[in-house]
């Protein structure tokens, strides 16, 4: 059995009442039109036996609310939409009274409504009782669709408006928290109910938020950002429990809340002939622990910057890259091992060429050197660059980079080839 | 009773296993792919020299063959001294690499090491102990080495170190010897001289070979920036590398910040 509970004229501000008059009966509730809503009444016989009577505590429901409504009660969705704004007042939907209705409550499209006008239907009753062949060769199978709606045959299925679920899970304290010890056991079990949560409605997340209320009246929040979406509580609190290592709360902790981002799961297809490559989870651990010893501006991939600038680079995230770019073999090339910072040197520079270098670790004479070459650039910024560069061999075996800072005057060992 | 039931757990820990045949990958080099077979996997390959030995370059060359076949690739770089751009230059695809900087902390860099392979899934797994003085490297403890290859001993990843002077011993499958058998210079004494690159030759030290692969590293900076700026500059010959005062004042590439000095070209 299907109750329709439908409002005329209701205010827009008034909506949700009528949600929420339908929603203290059944969570199975359709948001038909904004002043209709439908929903399943079976098993609420058990409770108010007839259905008239589920329909009157709708009705009384409804006056509470100040709802001026109708209910009406039928054996589909169809039928009691139909008879909720069709009939006034408290309605079980029987045979008789469906065939009293206007047929306009059909909402028949305008060349269907304007045949059945030209035909001198008016009610769903002569509707039904035409003969389904000629209705069908006539008017298509609309029409036919229609007089089933009009004999209360309908069968379609209740679409439930569900209200989009919130992944949220908070915790008050009855006495402060000053280790994080015990905060990861909170957030061990806020973290297990927030994953079955995502769990039972198929989905992941990549962003987890901690907001952490504290002593001192203040908050603490951290944003846990995930490459791709997870689920897994361990790897979650295993994360988290790192962050707030680097991160420490300032204060006592009184309260823990906890959000997830919902979104799809992530979906890969693996391969038989690719290469291995880390399980993302255990990466982002494995990151994490790497942050933690050295520093997070410490971990990455290096990515090279669009400038002239010598030694330009940033860190960025490490993710496992799909389909980028394909290094190849180039060719065996002398690399640069970089010092930072640069090391200031003496350098004795007869005419201009360096003769003698000293600086720490390094001190020998030229033997052969190539220079100098001149770089400069972004003259606008008050980080200009102008210099000239040398290679040199010194007598101690090494190959060096030298530079003359053009500004300061100053040299400097940029690396050691190698 | 308990100790028949602990019986066959500790005959289990106690009998020899054998190990199994090492699987090689290619090291970038021809030459000592040639010789050794390349770099064996789930073992530690041991990369030694003085500086400007070549023991970086062919760790780039390494890098740039793995990243090549896709493999996400871990350097731990102990004195945070990779050079990005020589890095691609060589042709590592950065986007899989992995670079920890541990700020002269060699600590931390055997700890990163050891994470990582915990982590698994790395295809190769890089250790630069280049810069740390030869009397701090002898202090790690050999069982921190022994740990590492038994961690690394059922992984298909490829753990290399990079240091001054051998430390490794018998915990390393493969042992190489960088030397740099000479460096190529180019133009006129005093003049536009350009450093063109160096042969380099590695020498096994385990397994003991009697040959030496030797490979030719060119320099990036400089030959391809004296070819860029040729190419790029309309006003100079195409096929002279060699600067004129003249040609340095006109050159369009002085507004762009990467020009040729006027003093250094006599």
């Amino acid at each position: 059995m299907f109750a329709s509970i439908h409002v005329p004229e209701i205010a827009p501000e008034r909506r949700a009442r009528l949600l929420e008059c339908a929603r203290d009966f059944s969570p199975w509730v359709e948001q038909t039109t904004p002043d209709t809503v439908t929903l399943d009444i079976g098993s609420l016989t058990h409770l108010f036996g007839s259905p008239r009577n589920v329909a009157e505590a709708m009705a009384r429901r409804a006056a509470e609310l100040e709802l001026a409504a109708n209910v009406a009660v039928a054996a589909n969705p169809d039928a009691a939409v139909h008879g909720a704004r069709g009939l006034t007042g408290i309605v079980v939907v029987s045979e008789k009274e469906a065939g009293l209705l206007a047929v306009e409550l059909l909402e028949a499209p305008p060349e269907i409504a304007a045949t059945l006008a030209m035909w001198g239907i008016r009610t769903f009753g002569e509707f039904a009782a035409l003969p389904e062949d000629g209705i069908a060769e006539r008017l298509g199978p609309l029409g036919v669709h229609l007089q089933k709606l009009a004999r209360g045959a309908g069968n379609r299925p209740l679409k439930p408006a569900n209200p989009p679920p919130a992944f949220e899970e908070s915790f008050d304290l009855e006495y402060p928290l000053t280790l994080l010890e015990p905060l990861s056991f909170l957030l061990a079990r806020l973290l297990g109910a927030l994953c079955a949560r995502l769990d039972s409605h198929g989905l992941a997340t990549h962003e987890l938020r901690l907001r952490l209320k504290l002593e001192n009246g203040g908050a603490h929040e951290r944003t846990l950002r995930l490459p791709f979406p997870m689920r897994d509580a361990k790897a979650f609190l295993k994360l988290l429990s790192l962050d707030l290592d680097g991160h420490p709360p300032p204060a006592p902790v009184t309260a823990v809340s906890l959000s997830a981002e919902p979104v799809n799961p992530r979906v890969v297809q693996h391969g038989l002939f690719l290469p291995p490559t880390p399980e993302p989870q255990k990466l982002e651990l494995t990151l994490a622990r790497i942050a933690k010893l050295v520093g997070e501006g410490n971990v990455g991939a290096p990515e090279l910057l669009d400038t002239h600038r010598p030694g330009a680079f940033r860190m960025k995230r490490f993710t496992l890259a799909r389909n980028g770019r394909v290094g190849g073999q180039v060719g065996g090339r002398l690399a640069l091992r970089v010092f930072r910072p640069a090391l200031h040197a003496q350098v004795a520079a007869p005419n201009g060429r360096p003769a003698q270098v000293e600086a720490r670790g390094v001190r020998g004479r030229v033997l052969q050197m190539a220079g100098p070459w001149h770089t400069s650039g972004d003259w606008w910024r008050a980080d200009a660059w102008s210099r000239d560069e040398w290679d040199v061999a010194l007598s101690d075996g090494a190959l060096y980079r030298l530079y003359r800072d053009r500004h300061g005057k100053e040299w400097f060992i940029e690396g050691r080839y190698d | 009773m308990n100790a028949l039931a602990l019986d066959p757990r500790l005959t289990a820990q106690l009998t020899f296993r054998m190990r199994p045949a090492l699987e090689f990958v290619p090291s970038g080099v021809a030459a000592l792919d040639a010789l050794t077979g390349g770099l064996p996997r789930g073992a530690i390959t041991d990369l030694y020299g003085p500086a400007s030995s070549g023991r970086t370059s062919l760790l780039l060359s390494i890098l740039a063959g793995a990243t090549g076949r896709e493999e996400v690739c871990a350097l731990v770089d102990s004195s945070d001294a990779l050079d990005p751009s020589s890095a691609a230059s060589a042709g590592v695809n950065l986007e899989r690499l992995l670079w920890v900087r541990c700020a002269a902390n060699p600590e931390h860099a055997l700890k990163a090491v050891d994470l990582l392979i915990q982590g698994g899934g790395f295809g190769l797994v890089a250790l630069d102990l280049g810069d740390v003085p030869p009397q701090i490297a002898r202090r790690i403890p050999l069982a921190t080495w022994y740990r590492l290859r038994r961690a690394i001993e059922d992984t298909p990843a490829a753990l290399v170190v990079v240091e001054r002077e051998p430390t490794l011993k018998s915990c390393a499958s493969l042992i190489l010897e960088m030397q740099r058998e000479e460096v190529a210079w180019s133009g006129s004494a005093g003049c536009s001289e350009l450093l063109r690159g160096a042969r380099l030759a590695a020498m096994p030290r385990k397994p003991v070979r009697q040959q030496t692969a030797a490979f030719d590293a060119r320099a990036v900076e400089a030959a391809e920036k004296v070819r860029g700026q040729a190419e790029a500059c309309p006003t100079r010959p195409l096929n002279s590398l060699t600067c004129r005062a003249g040609h340095a004042s006109a050159c369009p590439l002085r507004a762009s910040g990467r020009t040729f000095s006027a003093a250094s070209l006599g």
